[in-house]
């Protein structure tokens, strides 16, 4: 059976949930994740994944080009920074406008074909757009360099002008960094998570998987997946906008590289690995990647030596030169390899684990009742 | 009063001629029921009714509106619901779900963004579409996901999402096919029912049992053409009709 859904329900699952992200520094210290850029990571590219999920885990549209969001997003906070100060909220709402209205364009046209294709127009869009950004746009992006905030530019509104220092974004008078920088993207995420929540309950959401499951009963339904499936795709690109928006308050630089295919493929992989049409799947995913990039890629051979010292030479030397190809820069390796463990046993991604356990520990504590309710929904 | 007009409809595919010259008429509240061999385009015929084919030539007429050239979502809008040979449902959604859907297209047309209301406190879609599945008895299913179901429950859902939407025009294309004989008399009991409606329906059925336990009206299309027309008695013994069927087995 799936379980039934209310609001009383949706109300203790958010502040369970709320309670959970504004708590990290505390409950995540022991496994070393405890410390604000790595939280303010976790917190960004959940946000990324949440609104990736929206399109892919409700109407199964598998877009391969939602970094250039995430580079619109960047280039508009910063745009926002130069122009109107380094306060992160009207960077935000802009970044916001900006992606949503470069998704509508670029969904309008991809959302003309479906399945692979769709994904190679989407590819096509972002790479266009990282080209762009490099070449022709540099008047806007400043090509290789980045844009970042020149003492110069006007920021109009600035109460900081006279500061000497680095330039960080401050949300009236609190500086974007350490702490003060999670808790700000951790309560954006909040908001965002909240609406998602709300997206998946509402009738616009049970369209969006109507999309996903029969298109054709849809349209002799009555009913034109084509706007749904627009409207989920601009609200995702909206999502990846401020998550970009996000990426820049703590270092107000934007590069064209965050639109490159590997940070789309990221978000694809953070989704996927996570669980897609679950609403904490995808948070749990990108937290998972960022979590592991950071320890794996801080690896090099001195403390893989380090580790293995205890063993004889002979086997010491062979062990690491092997698991040197995983870590560092080869963590990647690490990362496809336990993405296909997860595909290939989990499909549902981590969440299908944990639901496996928990149906686990429910069969061994209440074995009567179960019996009867071979409930084919979950 | 006719409510669907068919004049001169032909469609060809490549050089096989899968419908020639069909003239058809359908009468309010009627249940008109197309019969004929395997391959004779019934199937065709229907899908130039709902926009998913347009005919070479001719009109098709739904009261005053035109339906040729009109997209699917549209046709369903004006009022016409259609079931399937095979039955079309949203197989990964719950049954209350797969009503909830058209009752949602029906009260808020194409398209509606309504994103940050519940669809859990909405009374009215639920009440209504509960209604549905209690009439179509699925009710205590209704938690179910509908791939799980049997292909004559499928087929009973797909029916109670064209019903909710109180259709005026409903057609059903072998809606007993494949099934088993008890399956095949609910249907026919649930069609009757409806029947009560006054929805006017027109079934493509091969099982000369339901055609004669339901239909007012029968066509014959053999090869593309409707070769005659009738009462269900007046058909029975047309030796034209024998004719179409197998060279002249009986009926
Ligand atoms: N999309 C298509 N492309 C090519 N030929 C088609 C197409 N659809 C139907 N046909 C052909 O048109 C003819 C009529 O097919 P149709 O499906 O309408 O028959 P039917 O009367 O519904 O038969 P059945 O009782 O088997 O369902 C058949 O010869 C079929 O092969
Ligand atoms: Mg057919």
């Amino acid at each position: 059976m799936t379980s039934k859904t209310s609001p009383m329900r949706d109300w203790i699952f958010f502040v369970v949930f709320a309670i959970a992200v504004l708590t990290m520094p505390i409950w995540l210290a022991p496994i070393g994740a405890g410390y604000p850029d790595l939280l303010q990571k976790f917190m960004i590219y959940g946000l990324f994944a949440t609104g990736f999920n929206l399109l892919f885990g409700l109407t199964g549209y598998l877009s391969f080009g939602h970094a250039a969001f995430l580079g619109v997003g960047s280039y508009s906070a910063v745009w926002t920074f130069k122009l109107l100060g380094m306060n992160p909220v009207p960077a935000a709402i802009v970044a916001v406008i900006t992606s949503g209205i470069f998704a509508l364009l670029i969904g309008y046209v991809s959302l003309r074909r479906s399945g692979i294709y769709f994904s190679i127009l989407t590819l096509a869009f972002a790479q266009m757009s990282y080209n762009l950004a490099y070449s022709v746009l540099t008047p806007i992006t400043n090509g290789e360099t980045g844009l970042r905030v020149l003492r110069t530019d006007p920021r109009l509104f600035d109460s900081s002008n006279a500061v000497d220092g680095p330039l960080i974004a401050n949300l009236f008078g609190i500086e974007m960094t350490g702490y003060a920088g999670f808790y700000f993207c951790a309560i954006v995420l909040l908001i965002a998570f909240f609406i998602a929540q709300r997206i998946f309950r509402s009738p616009f959401g049970i369209m969006l998987r109507a999309v996903k499951t029969n298109q054709n009963r849809m349209n002799y339904t009555g009913l034109n997946p084509r706007p749904y499936t627009l409207a989920a795709f601009v609200i995702s690109g909206m999502y990846a906008g401020l998550a970009g928006a996000l990426l820049c308050i703590t270092d107000p630089l934007a590069g064209a590289e965050r639109m490159q295919w590997t940070a789309s493929g990221e978000v694809v992989l953070m989704t996927i690995l996570g669980g897609a049409g679950t609403l904490l799947g995808p948070i749990f995913g990108a937290a998972l990647i960022k979590y592991f990039e950071n320890i794996f890629s801080a690896f090099n051979d001195q403390t893989l030596h380090e580790i293995f010292g205890f063993l004889p030479d002979f086997i010491e030397v062979p062990v690491v030169s092997v698991t040197s190809l995983f870590v560092g820069e080869g963590w990647h390796l690490t990362l496809g390899v336990l993405f296909m463990l997860i595909v290939i046993f989990l499909p549902g991604g981590l969440m299908e684990g944990f639901s496996r356990i928990g149906r686990l520990f429910k069969r061994s504590s209440g074995k009567s009742e179960s019996r009867g309710a071979a409930a084919p929904a979950d | 009063m006719e409510i669907l007009k068919v004049s001169g409809v032909n469609k060809a595919f490549g050089g096989l001629k899968a419908l020639h010259d069909v003239n058809l008429a359908v009468e309010e509240g009627m249940v008109h029921a197309i019969i004929g061999p395997n391959g004779a385009g019934k199937s065709t015929l229907l899908n130039c009714f709902v926009g998913r084919l347009i005919p070479d030539t001719g009109t098709v007429m739904f009261g005053d509106t035109s339906l040729i050239g009109l997209k699917a979502h549209k046709i369903n809008q004006a009022g016409v619901s259609r079931v399937f040979q095979t039955p079309e449902i949203f197989s990964d959604l719950t049954l209350l779900e797969n009503v909830m859907i058209p009752t949602m297209a029906r009260r808020d047309g194409e398209f509606a963004l309504h994103a940050f209301k519940r669809l859990d406190r909405d009374a009215e879609i639920h009440d209504k579409s509960m209604h549905m599945l209690e009439d179509v008895g699925l009710a205590e299913k209704k938690d179910m996901i509908a791939a799980s179901l049997s292909r004559g429950d499928k087929r009973r859902l797909e029916l109670a999402m064209c019903l909710v939407q109180d259709p005026k025009l409903l057609l059903l294309d072998e809606p007993t096919a494949g099934m088993s004989r008890a399956d095949t008399n609910n249907t026919i009991d649930l069609l009757k029912r409806i029947g009560d409606r006054g929805i006017t329906k027109v079934v493509i059925e091969h099982d000369m049992h339901v055609v004669f336990s339901l239909a007012d009206k029968v066509s014959v299309l053999a090869q593309g053409t409707v070769i005659c027309e009738g009462k269900p008695q007046e058909i029975k013994g047309d030796p034209r009709v024998q004719e179409a069927y197998l060279g002249g087995a009986h009926l």
